[in-house]
């Protein structure tokens, strides 16, 4: 047990190292998520002081934004410690030591929690201090929230890593779209009603969905159902569980094929 | 001499490798090899390029899967016991690098956690000390020379004192002065341990110098096994290196 932790704590350590010694590395962290909070805090404040409405654009579209960077960051933190080992031709190594393929994914969640917890409270105090965004406002809600849009997003990553230990490092290209790619489905500013009939069907498959309706049920002054934050938790879980068997998958097809042993930029695709 | 005739000094190898093939579709990059390592021994896995050599490694590393075959490490079979047979091996290659983002000492830190070295500040000073890595302690490994990040390549495989250690190469890099030291280490590390040394080089002075047996391979199979000073006149040859030629450009004349 003690020496699965080290493992586990190995690869932590290293993306902690690369982090520590790099300003290009921490300055993005930030950069982007708080480019997005300065964008949709000017929209929220000209929105408020254009519109009627009955409620605050800055805890509706802002707070909405926070929460679906959240989700972001922690898709980023894991490919992005994953890539750490395509860029520098580490898998050899590593895997040639007695690390498991699930320590190895372990070490990745812990590495894109630290960061994303970290990014999250600069970014909300950033839009508090900023904008006037009341985070908290959401409530005990806000707990399940974070949590259910920190494993999707993890499942995302897993599920991107595969797809690039599969097809290379070229491959990197097809996971940094995912956010983009999910968003119009995710409901991050809209409700699944504003969405057209032949696509709320595919909406209600993407869990962050629930997770932006509930909020948006707080904010109006109702509850937020038990239901579909159930199904929401069921259908994160379900995602995660498919990406890490992808993954494992994925693994020993490279142990099989020989592409693992040759996993480099020059010898694959 | 016939493969099966030659055995390791041990009784009980350090590494068995039994009927190991590799296919990629209708290729054998790896056809029917046995061999064992034993104790205190160090082997030299000898042949040209696309032989195999870099194959059987991958697959006693655990990194490639055999088509068929088994390879046990200190009596743990890889397959089912994978975590436990790796525990005891070690490896440096030239094709693999230490990532040359993080320093020398960051690197064999988290290195020594992945094989749970215990002590490891003591253990990594002392690998330092041993390959004269100490000015380089805090340097990144991608801005070191190519002999040094050898040295650090070697002092990685170190760390876990391992059963088992392959070497795919390990002197290419370094220049005769270093090379020789690094060998004298080696051999140390042979003797001194109960530990058994898969070494695989293109340089016959250095393979006659360091290894006890040396195993030939061409077209993926083990064509022939011996004592590498021995080896060459056997089959009417002055030096392995012309043994080696042979090997490369005409195995069917040593083929039984």
């Amino acid at each position: 047990m003690r020496s699965r932790a080290r493992r586990i704590a190995a690869i932590l350590l290293r993306l902690f190292y690369l982090l520590r010694g790099s300003t290009a590395r921490i300055v993005p962290l930030f950069v982007w998520q708080v480019l997005e909070v300065v964008l949709w805090g000017l929209i929220s404040h000209y929105l408020n002081a254009i519109s009627a409405a009955r409620f605050n654009f800055v805890t509706v579209l802002l707070g909405a934004i926070v929460l679906w960077e959240f989700l972001v960051r922690s898709l980023h933190g894991m490919v992005i410690g994953f890539m750490e080992d395509v860029w520098s031709r580490n898998f050899l190594n590593l895997f040639a030591a007695p690390l498991s393929v699930g320590e190895y994914l372990a070490g990745l969640v812990l590495f894109s929690s630290a960061t994303s917890v970290i990014v999250l409270t600069v970014v909300v105090i950033f839009a508090k201090l900023v904008f006037g965004l009341a985070f908290f406002k959401y409530g005990l809600m806000l707990i399940p929230f974070l949590l259910l849009l920190f494993l999707f997003g993890i499942a995302l990553g897993i599920f991107g890593a595969a797809i690039v230990l599969r097809w290379g490092p070229a491959a990197e290209w097809l996971i940094w779209p995912f956010p983009a790619m999910l968003s119009p489905l995710a409901c991050v500013f809209y409700p699944l009603s504003a969405l057209p009939h032949w696509l709320q069907w595919p909406a209600r498959l993407v869990p962050p969905s629930y997770v932006f309706e509930g909020l948006r049920a707080i904010i109006q002054g109702r509850g937020v159902a038990l239901e579909p934050m159930l199904v929401c938790a069921v259908l994160t879980v379900g995602t995660l569980l498919l990406a890490c068997w992808g993954f494992i998958r994925t693994y020993r097809h490279t142990v099989r094929t020989g592409l693992l042993a040759r996993y480099s930029a020059e010898t694959v695709n | 001499m016939n493969p099966s005739q030659t055995k390791p000094k041990s009784a009980s190898p350090v590494l068995a490798v039994a009927g190991l093939s590799k296919q990629y579709g209708e290729t054998a990059a790896v056809n029917g090899v046995s061999f064992e390592v034993g104790c205190h021994e160090i082997v030299g896995l000898l042949g040209p390029n696309g032989a195999g050599k870099t194959t059987t490694i991958n697959i006693v590393l655990g990194v490639l899967e055999p088509s068929s075959g088994g390879v046990r490490i200190d009596g743990c079979d890889l397959a089912s016991e994978r975590r436990r047979a790796l525990e005891r091996t070690n490896f440096s290659a030239v094709y693999a690098p230490l990532p040359g983002n993080l320093t020398v000492w960051q690197n064999l830190r988290v290195f020594s956690m992945l094989y749970d070295v215990a002590r490891l500040r003591d253990r990594i000073a002392e690998l330092l000390r041993e390959f004269d890595l100490l000015p380089f302690r805090d340097t990144k490994c991608g801005v070191l020379s190519s002999g040094e990040q050898t040295r650090v390549s070697l002092a990685k495989a170190m760390l876990n004192r391992p059963r088992l250690l392959l070497l795919d190469e390990p002197t290419a890099s370094l220049d005769p002065a270093t090379a020789r030291d690094i060998r004298a280490r080696i051999r140390d590390f042979a003797a001194a341990n109960e530990a058994g040394v898969l070494w695989t080089s293109h340089n016959m002075i250095e393979v006659s110098e360091v290894c006890g047996r040396v195993l030939f391979l061409s077209h993926g199979k083990i064509l022939l096994e011996g004592d590498p000073k021995t080896l060459p006149g056997e089959y009417g040859k002055e030096t392995l290196e012309d043994l080696f030629v042979t090997v490369a450009r005409e195995p069917l004349t040593l083929e039984e």
